[in-house]
C-alpha cells in the first residue's frame, strides 16, 4: 500500500490527514441533519454557538472535556505499550467508587484540597485494580485484552449497580446514589479562572479536575518519554521480540503500563463524581471510556494530541446538548452519531486518504545519479 | 422459598431462556463467520440494534414482517461492508471500526426514530399481524397431557415464532457452510493463514468480504426477532448489551457452531433465571443478588479465557489486516 511510497511529512500526517478525516465525518453528520428536513449549516450553527460561543458552554465543553482527557490518556498509554485497553469504560466506573468512598468518609472532616490527593488516589487506584486481571492475563495467559477488557466493563458494572443498589444507597431513598458529599468531598468549580477571560460559567460544572488532568497530561508526557520506563514501555509496544530479547520484562511491562492505565481512566471519576453531581450514580461513566479510544487515535496518543481532541469531543458533547434543545427534531443522540463518525473516520478509516495523499506528498529519495544517467 | 418451588422456577425459566437465547444465537453465528475469517467484530452490537430498528420501521410502515426482516439483512449487511471497508480495504483498526459502528447505531436509530415517528426514539406499536406470530402445534392439549414430554411439547417445541426455529436451523447449516463447503474451508483457512490462500490464488479480500456480509445477514435476523418477533417495536437501545454477551458465547464456544448453540441456551437461560429469581431467596443459599447472574456469562467468559476451562484458541489471523507482499 502506502508505506512503500515514503513518510509523509509531518504537518500531513498530523495536520492535514486528521482535518480530511474529520471534514468528511462532518459532511457526513450534516447529510445525516438534512436527511431528517433540517439545514446542516443552521445546526452547525448551533452547536458552535452553544459549545464556545458564550461562558457557560465553554464551562460545559471544558467539563466534558476533562473525561475525554483521562479516558484518552489511559488507552494513548496502553496504545504505547502495543495493548489496546477497551475497558475504560468500566475502569472509570470502578474509579468513581474508590473517589466516593474517599469523600464519603474524609469529606466530612477535611477541606477539599486535603481531601483531594486521596480522592486522586483512591480513584487511580480502583481504576488500576479493575484492569489488573486483564493486564496479568494478557501478559501470562495471552488473553486477548480487547476481549478481557470488555468482559470487565460488564462485569464493572453489574458489580457497581449491586453496590449502589444495596450497599451504597441512602437508607429508604429509591434512587440507587450515595448521599450528597460535604463540601470537603467536592472539587470546587473553575469559575475564577475562565473569569480571567471575562467569561460566567453560570452552572457550568467546569472544576478543579480539569487541572489534575492537565498535570496529568504532562505525568504521562515525563513518563512516556522521559523515563526508562516509559521507554521500555514503547519498546513493548514497537517490538515485544525484541523488548524480551534486550532484557525488558514482559510481564512486569505488561501489567504496569495497564495499572497506569486503568489508574488514568479511574481518575476521570473525580469529574462527574466529586466535581459535578456530588454523589455517585448509577451509569455516570456514559460512554467517556469509549470515546478515549478516539480521542487517543486522533490526538496520535500524544498528551498535547490529547487534549485537542478532548476539547473537540467536549465542543461535540455540550454543542449536541444545545441542538437538541434549541431543534428538537434533532434528537440529544445526534451527538452519538457525530461521535461515531468520527471515531469512524479518524479512527478507523484513518488511512484512507494516505495514498492519496502519499502521491501528492511523500518524499521521494531524490533519484540517484545511476538512474538519472539512464534516464 | 422452597426447594420443590426453585426447581419448578429452574423447569419454567427454560421456555424464557430459549426465547432469550434466539438474538444471542443469530449474533454469535454472525460473530463466527466474521471472526473465523480474521475479521474481529466489536460492531455485532450495534448492527443487531440497527437491524432492529430497520425491522420495526418497515414492519410498521408495511405491515409485513417479512418486509421488516428484509430491510433489518439490508441494513446489517450495509454495516458489514463498511466494517469490511474499513477493515480489510483500508486496513483500519477493526476494534475501532466496530466501537465507531456501535455509536453511529445507538446514535441513528433514535435519531431518525424521532425523527419519522416522534415518539422519542420508539417506533409506532406494531399490529400482530405485522409481527412474526406463535405456530401452534397439533395436538398441543392432547400430547401436553403427557408428563415431561408433554411439558417440553407444549412450552419448549410449539408456541414458537417463525424466527426461532429458524435460529436452531441456522446452527446445522451454519455448521456445514464452515465444514463442508469449499467456501467455508476457504473461510476458516482466511482467518489462519491468509498468506496460504492468497498463494493458492484466492482473493483474501473478496473472501472476507463474503465472510463480513454473512455477519450481517444473520444479525439482520437477531434485529429483526428483538423489535418484530419478541417485542412489537423499537426501543431506545433494546439490544442493551446483547451483541457482547454474544460475543462473549462466541468465545465460550470456542469459534465452533454447534457449542455456539449450548453457550447461547446457557447465557440465554442465566438471563431467564435471574428475572424469575429478582426479589426471591433461594435454598440454602439465601437471597442472592441478580447482578450476579447478569454478570455471570462474562465472568465465565473470562474465567475460560484465562485457560482455566480448556483452551480457548482464537483464528490465528483474526484482527490483522493481510497485506499482500510486495
Amino acid at each position: 500500500m502506502s508505506a512503500a511510497a515514503g513518510p509523509l511529512p509531518p504537518w500531513v500526517n498530523y495536520g492535514l490527514m486528521p482535518v480530511l478525516n474529520l471534514t468528511v465525518a462532518f459532511l457526513i453528520s450534516g447529510l445525516v441533519v438534512w436527511f431528517i428536513g433540517e439545514s446542516p449549516w443552521e445546526a452547525m450553527t448551533v452547536l458552535l454557538q452553544g459549545a464556545v460561543g458564550y461562558g457557560e458552554g465553554i464551562g460545559f465543553t471544558l467539563f466534558y472535556a476533562t473525561n475525554f482527557i483521562f479516558t484518552g490518556l489511559a488507552v494513548a498509554v496502553a496504545f504505547h505499550c502495543g495493548l489496546f485497553n477497551i475497558g475504560g469504560e468500566g475502569q472509570a466506573y470502578l474509579g468513581g467508587l474508590g473517589a466516593a468512598l474517599v469523600a464519603l468518609s474524609l469529606g466530612d472532616l477535611m477541606p477539599w484540597w486535603a481531601t483531594m490527593p486521596f480522592a486522586v488516589l483512591g480513584a487511580a487506584l480502583f481504576g488500576a485494580a479493575w484492569a489488573l486481571i486483564p493486564a496479568w492475563l494478557q501478559a501470562t495467559r495471552g488473553s486477548h485484552i480487547v476481549i478481557t477488557t470488555i468482559m470487565f466493563n460488564f462485569i464493572g458494572s453489574a458489580l457497581m449497580v449491586y453496590l449502589l443498589v444495596n450497599v451504597l444507597i441512602v437508607p429508604g431513598a429509591m434512587a440507587p446514589e450515595t448521599r450528597i458529599f460535604a463540601e470537603g468531598g467536592q472539587m470546587p468549580k473553575l469559575g475564577w479562572l475562565l473569569a480571567l477571560f471575562g467569561l460566567d460559567i453560570r452552572a457550568a460544572p467546569f472544576n478543579v479536575s480539569f487541572l489534575v488532568a492537565l498535570v496529568m497530561c504532562v505525568v504521562v508526557w515525563a513518563l512516556i518519554w522521559r523515563t526508562r520506563l516509559g521507554y521500555e514501555i514503547r519498546a513493548t509496544g514497537t517490538n515485544p521480540t525484541a523488548a524480551i530479547y534486550a532484557g525488558i520484562p514482559y510481564v512486569r511491562t505488561v501489567v504496569v503500563t495497564m495499572l497506569i492505565s486503568g489508574g488514568l481512566a479511574g481518575m476521570m471519576a473525580l469529574n462527574p463524581v466529586m466535581g459535578a453531581s456530588a454523589r455517585l450514580q448509577v451509569e455516570f461513566v456514559g460512554g467517556a471510556g469509549f470515546v478515549g479510544i478516539a480521542v487517543a487515535l486522533m490526538g496520535r496518543s500524544h498528551p498535547f494530541g490529547i487534549v485537542l481532541a478532548a476539547i473537540l469531543f467536549g465542543i461535540l458533547y455540550q454543542g449536541g446538548n444545545e441542538l437538541s434543545f434549541w431543534i428538537p427534531t434533532i434528537s440529544r443522540e445526534m451527538v452519538v452519531v457525530i461521535q461515531g463518525l468520527v471515531i469512524l473516520f479518524a479512527g478507523a478509516l484513518e488511512y484512507m486518504f494516505r495514498p492519496a495523499l502519499a502521491r501528492i506528498f511523500a518524499r521521494r529519495p531524490k533519484p540517484s545519479p545511476a538512474v538519472a544517467a539512464k534516464a | 422459598m422452597t426447594l420443590m418451588e426453585f426447581l419448578l422456577l429452574l423447569r419454567d425459566a427454560i421456555p424464557g431462556g430459549i426465547r432469550l437465547a434466539i438474538p444471542l444465537i443469530f449474533t454469535a453465528l454472525a460473530g463466527l463467520f466474521s471472526e473465523r475469517a480474521g475479521i474481529f467484530d466489536i460492531g455485532l452490537e450495534g448492527k443487531m440494534l440497527a437491524a432492529a430498528f430497520a425491522a420495526a420501521s418497515l414492519a410498521f410502515v408495511t405491515g409485513s414482517p417479512w418486509l421488516g426482516l428484509a430491510g433489518a439483512i439490508v441494513v446489517a449487511m450495509a454495516m458489514s461492508l463498511v466494517h469490511g471497508f474499513a477493515s480489510i480495504t483500508n486496513k483500519g483498526n477493526q476494534i475501532v471500526s466496530g466501537v465507531a459502528l456501535n455509536f453511529i447505531a445507538a446514535g441513528l436509530t433514535v435519531v431518525l426514530g424521532q425523527a419519522w415517528f416522534s415518539q422519542g426514539g420508539r417506533t409506532p406499536q406494531l399490529a400482530n399481524d405485522a409481527r412474526f406470530g406463535a405456530w401452534e402445534w397439533p395436538a398441543v392439549d392432547a400430547i401436553g397431557e403427557i408428563p415431561v414430554i408433554g411439558w417440553i411439547y407444549r412450552f419448549v417445541i410449539s408456541g414458537q415464532n417463525t424466527l426461532t426455529y429458524l435460529a436452531f436451523l441456522a446452527v446445522p447449516i451454519s455448521w456445514w457452510v464452515l465444514y463442508r463447503t469449499r467456501f467455508g474451508l476457504r473461510l476458516r483457512a482466511v482467518g489462519e493463514n491468509p498468506g496460504a490462500v492468497d498463494t493458492a490464488g484466492i482473493s483474501v479480500t473478496f473472501l472476507r468480504y463474503r465472510a463480513v456480509l454473512c455477519a450481517g445477514f444473520l444479525c439482520g435476523f437477531a434485529g429483526a426477532y428483538l423489535s418484530v418477533a419478541q417485542s412489537a417495536a423499537f426501543i431506545k437501545d433494546m439490544s442493551a448489551g446483547k451483541g457482547y454477551i454474544a460475543l462473549a458465547a462466541l468465545i465460550f464456544a470456542k469459534w465452533r457452531p454447534v457449542p455456539v448453540l449450548f453457550a447461547c441456551l446457557l447465557f440465554g437461560y442465566l438471563d431467564s433465571v435471574a428475572i424469575r429469581l429478582q426479589g426471591k431467596s433461594m435454598p440454602f443459599v439465601g437471597e442472592v443478588p441478580v447482578q450476579i447472574f447478569q454478570a455471570l456469562p462474562y465472568i465465565l467468559t473470562v474465567v475460560l479465557l484465562a485457560g482455566f476451562i480448556g483452551v480457548a484458541n482464537p483464528p490465528k489471523a483474526g484482527g490483522v489486516p493481510y497485506t499482500k507482499e510486495r
